[in-house]
C-alpha cells in the first residue's frame, strides 16, 4: 500500500487578501478513508476542489499515485466528485446520468452495460435508471451521485459535505454504508465535512483544519484522546478548560497549578515548557464523574448543579464548583436531574484524564 | 344585491376564483376573444364594392389568397425575414447572456441595463434611427464616401430586405436577452464543474449541459422574437421599401387603401394559423433535440 499516495506539497490558495488554505503539506495513503474536517471557512472545501481541479493553487504542488497533476484540469485528473448539492442533471435520467461520464473512456457498449449495472447495484437502485432527478429522494440521489463518480472507477473519489442535505437517520445509515462501500471497493476517499461526529466514525484518518492550516493529522481516537491544541480540544467533542501554569518537569509529567484549584502532577504529552503561564487543562466532560458522596479520586469537588439537559443515553449537569466562578459541564448515564437533592453534588476528576495545552 | 353577491361569494370556490378572475376575463374577452372572433366572421363574406360587403358565410378568400401569388411569396417572406432576424438575434445575444451569466461576477444587473438601455426609446424612434444611419446621405453612407471608399452611396442599404432584417434585429434584441440570461442564471454551476469532473471538455460541457438547460429560455426567445416580428409592419413600411415589404404590408392595405376587408382577415387568419403552426414546430422539436442532445 502506498503509504503517499496523494501528496499534498506546500499548497496555498488565495483568493484575494484570503489565505483559504495556507501552506499545507500531507498524504494520504492509498486506499484509505480520509476526512477534512473543520468549520465553515476553514479552508477544508478549497482544499477538496484543488484536488478536483476546480481550482488551481497559488503555491505547491499536488501528486496523485507519483504523477503531478497540478496543472491538470478536472477532466483529465484521476479523481471523480460527489458535490454537495449532489448536481444530478436535471434533463437526462438515472441511467443516462451515470453513463455520462463513460462516453470518453472509450469503453464497448457491453463494458458500458456491465458498469453501470454493476454501479446500480453496489449503490442499491437497480430499478431505477429511467427515473429523473426530480422524481428521487434526498437519499436516492445521493447514491445517483455515488455511483456517477464510482462507474468511473477513479483513483480517488472526493466527497464534499455528501451527508449534509439528509436527515439524521438516514445520515447514520448512510455513514456505516459509505464506510462499508469504501472498504469493499477499496478507493481512496476523501470526505469533507463539518460534523465532527462524522468524521470521527467514518474516517481511518482526520485533518482537523482551521483558518487554512491543518491543526492535527491523526487517527480519530489520537483527535479525542491527544488532542494537539486548544482548538481541536474544543472541536472535537466537548470539554471543559481549566486556566493554569506550568512548574517544573518530572519525567513525561509537569507539574501544574490549576487556578483555584490547587497544584497537580500531570502527563505532559505535548511536551510544555516549564513555568508557562499560557497554558489550559481540558476535562471532556463524560471523563468526570459525578456523584451524592465524596469519591477518593486525585481531584473531588463539592458543586451545586445550576442546569441538567436530560439526553436520553446521558444527561448532561452543568455544576457550579465551590470557589470556581466558572460552569463545568458534566456528564454521566447514571444520574439524571431527579437523583440529586438540594442540588448538591461532587464531581471527581482523574489526574489521567487532564490534557494539558499550549494557548496560542 | 351586496348581501347576494357575497352568499354566492363564500359559497364556492370556483365562484371565488372566478370573481377574481373576472376583471382579466372580461379584458381578455373584450379585447382578444371578439377582435378575433370578428376577424374570422369577415374573413367569410365577400367584398362586393367599395361599400358593399355580401354576408353569405364562404370559404372563397382563403381560396383567393392561394391563388395570388403576391400574397403566398409575402407570406413566404414574412416568414424568412422574421427567421434570419430570431437566428442572428439568438447568434448574438446568447453568448452575451452566457457572458453576463458565468463571467461577469459584479454588477450583473448594471450590464443587462446598459444592454437594454437603447429599449428605452420608443420602438418608432429606433427604426427613424436607422433610417438615419442607412440612408443615401446617413452616418454609414457619408463615412464611407468621406473616407473615399466609395463614390456612390450605397442605395442597397435602405430600402431592402436587409435594412429590414437590420432594423428588426436590433428592435427586438433586448427581449431575448433577458430569458436568456434568466436560463443561463439559473443554472447551477455545479452541473457545469460535474460535467468537467467526469470527463467532458469544455466545448462538450456546453453542449451535453449547458445548452440543454438554457433550452427554455431559448424557446422563450425565439417564440418572443420570431411571433412580433413576423407580423410587424412598422419597419418594412419605414425602412423595407417595395423590396422589404411583408404580408402585415398588404393585410393593412386590404384594410385600407385597396379595402377588401375580407381578404385582408383571410390573410390575417392565414398568418395567424402559420405562425401557430411554426410555434408548434419549435416547441416541439426544440424538446426533441435536448433529448437526442443528450
Amino acid at each position: 500500500m502506498n503509504e503517499n499516495f496523494i501528496q499534498i506539497n506546500g499548497i496555498s490558495k488565495h483568493f484575494g487578501n484570503v489565505k483559504a488554505v495556507d501552506d499545507v503539506s500531507f498524504s494520504i495513503k492509498e486506499g484509505e478513508f480520509f476526512s477534512l474536517l473543520g468549520p465553515s471557512g476553514c479552508g477544508k472545501t478549497t482544499l477538496l476542489r484543488l484536488l478536483a481541479g476546480f481550482e488551481y493553487p497559488t503555491n505547491g504542488n499536488l501528486l496523485i499515485d507519483g504523477s503531478d497533476i497540478t496543472a491538470l484540469p478536472p477532466d483529465k485528473r484521476p479523481t471523480n466528485m460527489v458535490f454537495q448539492n449532489y448536481a444530478i442533471f436535471p434533463h437526462i435520467n438515472v441511467e443516462q446520468n451515470i453513463k455520462f461520464g463513460l462516453r470518453k473512456l472509450g469503453l464497448t457498449d457491453d463494458e458500458i452495460k456491465k458498469r453501470v449495472d454493476d454501479v446500480l447495484a453496489l449503490v442499491k437502485l437497480e430499478g431505477y435508471e429511467e427515473r429523473f432527478s426530480g422524481q428521487l429522494s434526498g437519499g436516492q440521489r445521493q447514491r445517483v451521485a455515488l455511483a456517477r463518480a464510482l462507474v468511473r472507477q477513479p483513483k480517488v473519489l472526493l466527497l464534499d459535505e455528501p451527508l449534509g442535505a439528509l436527515d439524521k437517520k438516514l445520515r447514520d445509515e448512510m455513514q456505516l454504508e459509505l464506510r462499508t462501500l469504501q472498504k469493499e471497493i477499496g478507493i481512496t476517499f476523501v470526505f469533507v465535512t463539518h460534523d465532527q461526529q462524522e468524521a470521527i466514525s467514518m474516517s481511518d484518518r482526520v485533518a482537523v483544519m482551521s483558518e487554512g492550516k491543518i491543526q492535527q493529522l491523526s487517527a480519530p481516537n489520537e483527535l479525542y484522546k491527544n488532542p494537539e491544541n486548544i482548538f481541536v480540544s474544543d472541536f472535537i467533542g466537548e470539554t471543559n478548560f481549566l486556566k493554569a501554569s506550568t512548574k517544573s518537569k518530572d519525567g513525561d509529567h509537569i507539574n501544574v497549578a490549576i487556578e483555584d484549584l490547587g497544584d497537580f502532577k500531570v502527563k505532559n504529552n505535548l511536551n510544555i515548557p516549564e513555568n508557562s503561564s499560557d497554558v489550559v487543562c481540558s476535562v471532556r466532560p463524560e471523563s468526570m464523574m459525578i456523584s451524592r458522596d465524596k469519591s477518593d479520586w486525585d481531584i473531588c469537588l463539592e458543586a451545586k448543579i445550576n442546569q441538567t439537559s436530560y439526553l436520553g443515553e446521558m444527561t448532561r449537569f452543568y455544576v457550579e464548583v465551590s470557589g470556581i466562578n466558572k460552569v463545568i459541564t458534566v456528564s454521566s448515564q447514571h444520574f439524571d436531574n431527579q437523583s440529586f437533592e438540594n442540588n448538591t453534588c461532587f464531581i471527581s476528576i482523574s489526574l489521567e484524564d487532564i490534557s494539558l495545552l499550549q494557548k496560542k | 344585491m351586496f348581501q347576494a353577491w357575497r352568499n354566492l361569494y363564500s359559497k364556492s370556490d370556483n365562484a371565488k376564483a372566478y370573481s377574481l378572475l373576472s376583471p382579466a376575463l372580461f379584458l381578455i374577452i373584450l379585447v382578444m376573444l371578439i377582435p378575433m372572433a370578428l376577424m374570422l366572421s369577415f374573413s367569410s363574406f365577400t367584398q362586393v364594392s367599395m361599400m358593399e360587403i355580401d354576408f353569405t358565410p364562404t370559404f372563397q378568400r382563403y381560396i383567393d389568397f392561394f391563388e395570388k401569388s403576391l400574397l403566398v411569396s409575402l407570406l413566404i417572406k414574412s416568414v424568412k425575414i422574421s427567421f434570419i432576424v430570431t437566428l442572428i438575434t439568438l447568434l448574438t445575444a446568447y453568448p452575451v447572456c452566457y457572458y453576463i451569466a458565468f463571467y461577469v461576477k459584479k454588477n450583473k444587473m448594471l450590464w443587462l441595463v446598459l444592454l437594454t438601455l437603447p429599449f428605452w426609446t420608443s420602438y418608432l424612434l429606433r427604426v427613424f434611427s436607422w433610417k438615419i444611419i442607412l440612408g443615401t446621405k446617413g452616418v454609414f453612407n457619408s463615412t464611407l464616401l468621406g473616407a473615399g471608399i466609395i463614390s456612390e452611396p450605397l442605395t442597397f442599404l435602405m430600402y431592402s430586405e436587409e435594412a429590414v432584417i437590420i432594423t428588426l434585429t436590433h428592435a427586438w434584441a433586448a427581449f431575448a436577452l433577458l430569458p436568456l440570461y434568466v436560463s443561463l442564471e439559473k443554472i447551477d454551476f455545479s452541473y457545469i464543474e460535474a460535467a468537467r469532473d467526469l470527463g467532458l471538455s469544455k466545448f462538450e460541457v456546453f453542449w451535453k449541459v449547458t445548452f440543454p438547460l438554457s433550452l427554455p429560455g431559448v424557446i422563450g426567445a425565439i417564440l418572443i422574437i420570431f411571433i412580433p416580428t413576423v407580423g410587424d409592419y412598422v419597419t418594412p413600411a419605414l425602412i423595407g421599401g417595395t423590396e422589404g415589404r411583408m404580408l402585415s404590408n398588404m393585410i393593412q392595405a386590404y384594410f385600407g387603401k385597396i379595402n377588401n376587408i375580407p381578404l385582408g382577415a383571410a390573410s390575417a387568419t392565414i398568418m395567424l394559423t402559420t405562425v401557430i403552426l411554426i410555434t408548434a414546430i419549435v416547441s416541439y422539436t426544440t424538446k426533441r433535440l435536448t433529448q437526442r442532445l443528450s
